[in-house]
């Protein structure tokens, strides 16, 4: 155990010296690696902060009605009144059309727009929360929509609905593209073992014909693809976090103009770690296939 | 310790290297093989380590049977030979010390342990003192006894030597001989292939002599 334990050292060893030898090389490598494990985790870095977004929003469904223009004052009190009857109603809130104009005067935007309206084209409107689900208050749609002197029912859950769907879809190409460019990486490292294994035929060759096993002869090009495809998943992380840096500065800013302190977020620890390990596998995948395909070649004669 | 019993190699495409050959080696002996270039003394040496197989007929080695040996067993084989070839196989990216730690690296042996056999055979073939150049810094002398230094740093029962002074001045050449003889002194069977009568004759061991593929005796 002790000696295998020391052998596999030594070859981390031998490995790691062997690519500090040849740092372009290596650079060039992890580089091709780095950026084609990148282009999934990015998109899977903002697929994962849309979906944060899209679960907040889910948390408080609300419905907005908007009242017809000619709704008078006892019409919305005897709406009010029946909109308390609904069962699970949880909060109503009146905005009348005088507080909405308010508000939207309030948008520096907007005041001058606002300013040359002879008339106020706002309607009044009622905002309630149910406190359930996004479907349960679907249910709830056509019930809403025949009350009197309704004229528009607005759910939000009908676009988180729209963004959830289109964040399916944007899991599905993640997944496609990953799977695609995992492959690369496999042909990658399948390659550079390649190399790695012609250039060292004469040692390969001698090492036979004094007795090393054919583990023995194996086992530091698992070593490069594994630590290759390790470093190649360390330099996707980096570039993944570069270009959230750069975008964040936009992206705060964006969001700020709508009140919202968002900005993209990173993985975790977990995550990063397990990207880690998914690229070594890869790498260690790409050198088992082509140490299978290349060392059976090299025969002492 | 080595025995050969109607040993018979054919190459493809027909070509004949060994015919009917029986022959028994015993522990401790020295041998020399000799005959003209394609007489077979290269086959019959790459017989022993399993680098070629027998056609038919039997090689033992160590009461091995060769040409039924498995793959995975072939490695165990020839870390108790020493192998020195005809063109050396030395490596060129490292050096001398490195050259002659390599078959210590998959032996199992502590980095320390390891040094001190690397050096102490390297002492014995006269190259202690240049342990850190590159073997391609050497002279052909020099480089043969380093290939020595490689073949007898793993302590083989066996040494199997492929035409070792083919490339040397006769002064060289008594060296190597002179070493191959000592370790044979200590108990080591040395298998010799060579062409050179002067070196056969000085010595005066036991001969096979080859002739297209068949002992000549």
């Amino acid at each position: 155990m002790s000696t295998w334990l020391r052998q596999h050292w030594q070859t981390f060893g031998l490995t790691l010296r062997r690519l500090a030898r040849n740092p372009l090389a290596t650079l060039l490598n992890v580089m091709v690696i780095g950026v084609a494990l990148a282009l999934p985790l990015g998109g899977y870095m903002l697929l994962q902060n849309l979906s944060s977004v899209s679960r907040q929003l889910t948390r408080n469904p609300q419905v907005s009605l908007f009242l017809a223009l000619d709704a008078n004052k006892a019409d919305i009190t005897a709406l009010e009144g029946r909109l308390k009857q609904i069962p699970g109603v949880r909060a109503l809130r009146f905005i009348s059309r005088e507080q909405a104009l308010h508000s939207l005067k309030q948008s520096e935007d907007l005041s001058d727009v606002i300013a040359a309206l002879q008339t106020n084209p706002l309607p009044d409107a009622f905002v309630l929360e149910t406190g359930g689900s996004a479907a349960e208050l679907e249910q709830l749609e056509p019930q809403l929509k025949a009350l009197p002197k309704v004229a528009h029912v607005q759910l939000d859950s009908a676009w988180v609905k729209r963004l959830e769907s289109l964040l399916e879809l944007g899991r599905m190409a993640v997944l496609v593209l990953a799977t695609l460019l995992a492959g690369g990486l496999v042909a990658v490292t399948f390659n550079t073992i390649r190399l790695q294994i012609l250039t060292q035929k004469d040692e390969i060759e001698v090492s036979k014909l004094i007795g090393a096993t054919d583990a023995f002869i194996r086992r530091p090009f698992f070593h490069l693809g594994l630590i290759q495809g390790a470093l190649g998943g360390l330099a996707a992380l980096a570039i993944v976090y570069l270009c959230m840096h750069v975008l964040n500065r936009s992206i705060v800013e964006l969001a700020q103009l709508y009140g919202s302190d968002f900005r993209l977020g990173f993985f975790g620890f977990p995550d990063c770690f397990a990207l880690l390990a998914f690229a070594a596998v890869l790498g260690w995948l790409g050198a088992y296939l082509s140490v299978s395909r290349h060392l059976s070649g090299i025969e002492p004669r | 310790m080595i025995s050969f019993s109607q040993v018979r190699k054919s190459y493809r495409g027909g070509h004949e290297a060994l015919c009917e050959l029986s022959f028994g080696i015993e522990t401790g002996e020295l041998v020399f093989i000799t005959g003209r270039s394609g007489a077979g003394k290269s086959t019959l040496l790459k017989l022993i380590p399993a680098i070629e197989r027998p056609t038919s007929g039997t090689v033992l080695v160590n009461g091995q049977n060769i040409g039924s040996m498995r793959r995975a067993a072939i490695p165990y084989l020839r870390r108790n030979l020493g192998l020195i070839f005809q063109d050396q196989k030395l490596l060129y990216d490292r050096s001398v010390f490195d050259n002659v730690m390599l078959p210590l690296a998959f032996t199992g042996h502590a980095y320390k342990d390891a040094a001190r056999r690397a050096r102490a055979a390297l002492d014995k073939v006269g190259l202690l003192a240049r342990e850190k150049a590159n073997p391609i810094t050497l002279s052909g002398g020099e480089q043969q006894r380093l290939c020595i230094a490689r073949a007898v740093v793993n302590r083989p029962s066996i040494l199997l030597a492929d035409e070792p002074t083919a490339s040397l001045d006769s002064a060289s050449a008594a060296e190597v001989v002179e070493m191959f003889r000592s370790f044979n002194q200590v108990g080591v069977t040395v298998l010799i292939a060579t062409h050179d009568e002067a070196l056969v004759q000085r010595l005066n061991p036991r001969v096979l002599s080859l002739r297209q593929g068949r002992l000549e005796q």
